[in-house]
């Protein structure tokens, strides 16, 4: 049997900045498994330009992004593996794939870092009542379709969500000659980027209906038309409230899932909050020698925290090959008041870095609070924010010299005045 | 009187642009980052237009592409035109130049995307 120090699970982003970094930090033997025909994962059908800001200072576009990355790791010589799916891995860190070329294939590595992405949550996971025609897509589908296969998606359109996905559907559906009718919200607030919502609905002058949902679906073979409704604050449709619009699409961007079939196999603790597994500081998982970064961890919307989180995963991989690093004793950090969770959701006091980046999502819109960091019992943060919304992940840098030790709890939340 | 929403941050303020005698007046910003946005957008609004075209003979049958700069909102129909009528042969790299002018815009539309050959 094949071994290789560091095994990759997943060729977008995070896996290409993860390869970059372990390379770099001194692991020759790197192997990324990739399932698709080419690197860049998500990244290759999102068209669009705004990636990139923060690692380049420049906007790109996805493609141009992980074109970026891609042309580092073929520099570096990091070998990959292209149309090779990962099917199963084990605590002791074999790793089985299938690949047209190569069949079946067992290869064992020393560590392992899970960058599989996320999907978008199925359409079946929605409840809405009558028949399933054609012409419903999840809007990742969609963008698929448009952006890589060059089809024409459909000519009326409504889109039920609000995520960046849905806007940037909008927008290009739009430029492509389709009728958007409305984007409507279920949540009293929009899952997506403020600049999103102005520059993919308000410049093409679409309507975005908070607190709405659809509740019919009409046509047979084709879809014709939906019926929306309001709904109240417990997300119930209000009775009188229906309107019908014509339509032969309908996109679905009602948010994206880890993909952690695999890692389920590892039986490593995961958050039943992000849907991907619990990591310590060094993006570890319960099972040592196993690192996670990018979607599979958490949601990310901007492709830049995928790229610096994912740097971490693979130095941090890196040194547990070459100095055997075993996992400290760790303390949790809580998420409470507003705060939905955190990556890391443990830290390592004693062997932790200088500084440790602490991402997270608040719970619902908040204007004029405080994050505010608790260290055994004692605040030792408190940063004034204007506005905190679900849709922007925040993050607080903290240093090692200010956490008291020895430590016993750190806590994050929100806090009014 | 126009109304717009500041993408300046997370905050999101809205502004309200007024003309008198000549002279742009912003209300709602919370910073002077509001108004520059405002100024800019009633004067001359600018996008960067990104979309893609039919290329044969390569890997893919679509390459993505974009107008190298912003062009002026109003340009934006009439690139998406001039996009939908042509077609480029492989192999392309990125940054390759699609049109040198779109749309009479002055500004070049390149490619995106690396399409080798079939
Ligand atoms: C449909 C969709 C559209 C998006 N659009 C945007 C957008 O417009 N703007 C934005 O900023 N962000 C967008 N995102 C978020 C975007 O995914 C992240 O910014 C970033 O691409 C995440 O990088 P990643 O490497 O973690 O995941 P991905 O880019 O999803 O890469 C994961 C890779 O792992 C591979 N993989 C998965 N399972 C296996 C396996 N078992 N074996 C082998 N390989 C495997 C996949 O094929 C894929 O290439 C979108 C996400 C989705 C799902
Ligand atoms: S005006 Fe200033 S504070 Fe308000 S959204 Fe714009 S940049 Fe942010």
């Amino acid at each position: 049997m094949k071994s290789h120090d560091l095994i990759i699970i997943g060729g977008g982003p995070a896996g290409l900045a993860a390869a970059l970094s372990a390379r770099r930090a001194g692991v020759q033997d790197v192997l990324i498994l990739e399932r698709d025909h080419v690197l860049g994962g998500i990244l290759n059908q999102c068209i669009h330009n705004g990636f990139g800001l923060h690692t380049f200072k420049e906007e790109l576009t996805g493609p141009e992004y992980a074109a970026r990355f891609i042309a580092q790791v073929k520099e570096e010589n990091i070998p990959y593996r292209l149309g090779a799916t990962v099917i199963s891995i084990s605590r002791e860190k074999l790793v089985t794939y299938v690949s047209r070329e190569d069949g079946l294939v067992q290869v064992q590595a020393k560590a392992l870092i899970l960058a599989m992405g996320c999907r978008e949550r199925p359409r079946g996971a929605l409840n809405i009542p009558g028949s399933r025609p054609a012409g419903i897509f999840s809007a990742g589908t969609a963008q698929r379709l448009m952006n890589i296969e060059g089809y024409q998606v459909g000519k009326e359109v409504v889109i039920l969500g609000s995520g960046d996905i849905g806007l940037i559907m909008a927008r290009r559906m739009t430029l492509e000659g389709a009728k958007v009718k409305v984007v409507a919200e279920l949540m009293p607030y929009s899952g997506g980027l403020k600049r999103n919502i102005v520059q993919c609905l308000d410049d093409f002058g679409i309507p975005l209906k908070l607190s709405h949902t659809v509740v019919e679906i009409h046509g047979k073979e084709r879809l014709t038309g939906i019926t929306l409704a309001q709904v109240d604050e417990n997300r119930r449709p209000i009775a009188g409230t229906e309107e019908y619009y014509a339509c032969d699409t309908l996109l679905l961007s009602v948010g994206l899932l880890p993909e952690n079939e695999l890692t389920r196999a590892l039986d490593v603790t995961m958050s039943r909050v992000t849907n991907g597994p619990e990591v310590d500081d060094r993006l570890q998982t319960d099972c040592e020698g196993v690192f996670a970064c990018g979607n599979v961890l958490h949601v990310h919307d901007l492709v830049d925290y995928v790229s610096e989180e994912a740097a971490l995963a693979g130095k941090n991989a890196a040194a547990y090959i070459l100095t055997q690093q075993t996992a400290g004793k760790t303390v949790p950090i809580t998420a409470d008041g507003g705060v939905r969770y955190t990556v890391p959701q443990k830290l390592d006091p004693e062997n932790m870095a200088d500084s440790v980046t602490i991402r997270f999502r608040v719970a619902d819109v908040y204007r004029d609070r405080y994050i505010c960091v608790y260290c055994n019992g004692e605040r030792i943060r408190r940063i004034k924010k204007r506005v905190l919304a679900p849709g922007e992940m925040e993050q607080v840098i903290l240093k090692k010299s200010e956490l008291k030790q020895p430590l016993a709890s750190i806590r994050i939340c929100t806090e009014v005045e | 009187m126009r109304e717009l929403t500041c993408i300046g941050c997370p905050l999101g303020c809205s502004l309200r642009v007024f003309e008198e005698d000549g002279n742009l007046r912003v209300e709602g910003n919370t910073c002077p980052r509001g108004e520059t946005y405002a100024k800019n957008e009633v004067l001359c609004p600018k996008r960067t237009v990104t979309s893609t075209v039919a290329i044969r003979g390569g890997t893919v049958n679509r390459l993505s592409v974009r107008t190298q700069t912003d062009i002026p909102k109003d340009r934006i129909f009439a690139c998406m035109e001039e996009i939908k009528a042509i077609s480029v042969d492989a192999p392309v790299m990125i940054g390759d130049v699609v049109l040198p002018d779109v749309a009479g815009t002055g500004v070049a539309l390149i490619a995106t995307k690396n399409v080798p050959k079939e």
